[in-house]
């Protein structure tokens, strides 16, 4: 155990110390998130050009090109936070695509997408999810058939995040129908200008359009768009998925939340009290810190982990589960101390925090959900982790709707 | 920066739990519960062999040599978290652990001395400093304490007593004139605790004068430690469901294969796992990080203390009927869970010291 970092790192940090420091006006504010902002795209190009985004990425598709390093990825993430000051863009297109491409992708299509995508130019959206295939994604059903040199798919797509502003989608679509399901699957790009594609926004719980419905009817696009080999699909989208999941749960994030709701119940009274000194609201907010220095450490251990390029088996596999439940539990702490404020929404006069409790305790569900829901954590969890059986398949038409 | 633990460190462990998954089998652990002492004799002679006693002990004090490791309360961590694990009959965390450190702490060398020779093993009542219960507290007198102390731990081959008095640190010797014993009967019985009765018995005042500081160095360590031993016997809970899952059939399948069965065992383990890294560095912190190492104890004695209850719980349960009966001996771990719970102050009691660490409430 040694928590310190060597002179190495140390000077690291220094340098990017060094760089926000000279840097500030140049980054746009933390909560920009649209898409095309000129001064958001103007800071992807700085932070590329000084390996603050893409930093292990092969220099000649737009990366830096340094070796993969997860204690300096850390002290990156780090200070970015310490300063306040936004990261490099993150997406769909960034964090699943661009992988996918470095190691399946043709040179064509490494050098065609993979800079645009880097530099923010070009926002991708995932199609894999439909209405019928979620937990059970390989029984998707959008089907892509050859005629000539296109594919023409028809069929429709759900939760697709940024349908509404990508330029582009990577999709998984169904194009050996007498195949296994897992072997008939194929993994393609398609532009979101083609005739024939129709997005739909998708209101959530949270009253805001977080995802759409995509609905292709004859839509073409030319064979070459393909990644892999036809009937490969499966094996290309399962490298990206297992990024997805690293993505979510960031224990800072969770402790910097709880500080927050710690603050609300120092500073507010009920009866003339402060919320703190309702001993069960304390008691729940020290639960709940319990929990979040344990992720904390545990997300040491992952970083310790990836540095020495070694799996951190059980450690890594229940981030997704225990991270988002602990976020949800967090907003809903911050929720019931509020009582009746809690409640507020919108515009509401008298809100705190415009609301943003609310928000995180429906979103955090959503992410409960999402990206594997918990149930299929669970099952990775007892299988990967503990060595448990896969549940038998039934055989065909066991089951039947009554 | 690595978080993790050192080769050192790692075969330490590994030394300890080889030598207590022989040593300390389910069949002995019944016996000691059943009264028979040889376990905890054996034991006490088998850790001393593998030096596990001089781990916490400083290589010298004041001048005078020790002999001991100098090690600290991570490595002491390790080994008591291999206790627990084997549900292993020993006063290991009261009196290798706490004693050493108050003892360290206050600057003792001679009584330290006596530990490393053997000629004294240490029980520690401390129970009074986390939460005195109605009845409990020592007064001292000149050179005489009077007064109760509850819940003394680390009793079973215990010589001498660790007390306080609320401000002093002070040792009695078991079996002297005025030291009157009455055994408790705890839902663990792979381990004993007693309460002492004081009538004007010779008390030997702890050297120093920072007895606070030492106590409470003492009960940080020792929920540390308790956290570790919840860890240790909860993990193996954990092992010991998947494994009887993975074994026993029903409608012609493992039950290892239904997913109600399964989701449990990954429950367990994902609330698990992160206790292990939290109670890592609870442990690192008490000898490197003196800021956080009180609320890092706190929190990790908290915390373990309720993933520890729902572990023993779902194993049971996993387990079905045959966890709920005496011929598995599951019981053993879930009761020595449940005891930690409550040893130097249960969850609730421990997460609201940590509230007033940081200024919450007053």
């Amino acid at each position: 155990m040694d928590l310190n970092f060597t002179q190495e790192y140390v000077d690291f940090r220094d340098q990017v110390r060094g760089f926000l420091d000279t840097h500030k006006d140049q980054a746009p504010a933390q909560g920009d998130r649209s898409v095309r902002s000129k001064k958001r795209l103007a800071w992807q190009k700085i932070l590329l050009e000084n390996g603050y985004a893409a930093r292990t990425l092969p220099s000649e598709y737009g990366g830096y090109g340094a070796e993969p390093d997860a204690l300096r990825a850390r002290i990156i993430a780090e200070e970015f936070a310490r300063a306040k000051m936004p990261g490099g863009i993150s997406g769909q297109g960034i964090n699943m695509l661009v992988p996918t491409l470095l190691e399946l992708g043709t040179d064509e299509q490494k050098a065609k997408y993979i800079r645009p995508t880097l530099e923010g130019e070009m926002v991708w959206c995932q199609g894999y999810s439909e209405p019928g295939a979620g937990s059970d994604l390989a029984s998707l059903r959008t089907a892509a058939v050859v005629d000539g040199d296109d594919f023409v798919i028809n069929g429709q797509k759900i939760w697709t995040s940024t349908a509404q502003f990508a330029d582009m989608m990577f999709c998984l679509v169904r194009t050996e129908p007498d195949a296994p399901k897992h072997q008939g699957i194929s993994y393609i790009l398609i532009d979101m200008k083609t005739p024939g594609i129709e997005v739909r926004p998708l209101m959530t719980m949270t009253g805001f359009a977080e995802f759409n419905e995509v609905f292709f009817t004859d839509v073409r696009v030319p064979v070459t768009s393909i990644v892999g080999n036809r009937g490969e699909g499966w094996m290309v989208a399962n490298a990206t998925l297992t990024h997805e999941r690293g993505m979510l749960g960031d224990p800072d994030a969770a402790l910097s939340r709880l500080r927050q709701v710690a603050d609300i119940m120092q500073n507010e009274q009920v009866d003339g009290a402060t919320l703190m000194d309702n001993q069960v609201f304390r008691d729940r907010l020290l639960q709940l810190q319990g929990e979040a220095y344990a992720m904390k450490m545990n997300g040491m251990r992952l970083t310790t982990a990836a540095s020495e390029k070694k799996s951190a088996g059980m450690a890594g596999l229940l981030v997704k589960l225990q991270g988002c439940e602990l976020n949800h539990q967090i907003a809903e702490l911050a929720i019931d101390v509020m009582g009746e404020y809690g409640m507020l929404f919108e515009d509401s006069p008298f809100i705190r925090d415009k609301g943003m409790w609310q928000t995180a305790y429906m979103f955090d569900l959503g992410l409960i959900i999402g990206g594997g829901s918990a149930q299929i954590q669970k099952n990775i969890i007892s299988e990967r982790g503990l060595g448990m059986p896969r549940e038998p398949k039934p055989a065909p038409g066991t089951f039947k709707a009554n | 920066m690595y978080f993790g633990l050192n080769e050192d460190q790692t075969m330490l462990q590994d030394s300890v739990r080889r030598y207590l998954e022989d040593a300390s089998e389910l069949e002995a652990v019944r016996g000691f519960a059943e009264g028979d002492m040889s376990l905890a004799n054996n034991l006490q002679d088998g850790l001393l062999e593998l030096g596990v006693p001089f781990v916490l002990l400083p290589e010298a004090l004041n001048g005078q040599i020790l002999g001991g490791l100098g090690m600290g309360v991570l490595e002491a961590a390790l080994i008591q978290e291999q206790l627990g694990r084997h549900v292993a009959p020993s006063g290991f965390a009261a009196t290798y652990g706490m004693a050493v450190i108050g003892l360290r702490e206050a600057g003792d060398e001679d009584w330290l001395s006596q530990i490393a020779s053997g000629a004294a093993v240490m029980g520690v009542g401390m129970t009074e400093a986390t939460g005195g219960r109605e009845g409990a507290g020592l007064t001292p007198k000149g050179d005489k304490v009077s007064g109760r102390a509850t819940f003394v731990m680390g009793a079973e081959n215990a010589t001498h007593f660790l007390l306080t008095t609320g401000e002093q640190l002070v040792v009695v010797k078991r079996g002297a004139a005025g030291v009157s014993e009455t055994a408790l009967t705890m839902i663990d019985k792979t381990r004993h605790t007693v309460t002492l009765d004081l009538d004007n018995a010779a008390a030997h005042l702890v050297a120093g004068n920072n007895h606070a500081e030492a106590q409470s160095r003492m009960i940080d360590a020792g929920r540390v430690l308790l956290a570790a031993d919840s860890l240790g016997a909860a993990a193996m809970m954990l092992e010991k469901a998947v494994d009887y899952a993975k074994d026993r059939e029903q409608f012609n399948r493992p039950i290892a294969s239904f997913q109600a069965v399964k989701h449990m065992c990954a429950e367990m383990a994902a609330k698990l796992e992160p206790c292990r890294s939290l109670v890592w560095y609870a442990a690192y912190a008490q000898d490197n990080v003196p800021d956080e190492a009180p609320l890092m104890s706190r929190l990790a004695k908290s915390h373990m203390s309720e993933v520890g209850k729902f572990v023993a719980r779902t194993s049971t349960e996993v387990h079905g009927g045959m966890g709920f009966t005496d011929l598995l001996g599951l019981h053993y771990w879930f009761k020595r869970i449940g005891a930690n719970r409550q040893l130097l102050g249960g969850p609730q009691a421990v997460r609201e010291e940590a509230a007033k660490l940081q200024g919450f409430v007053a």
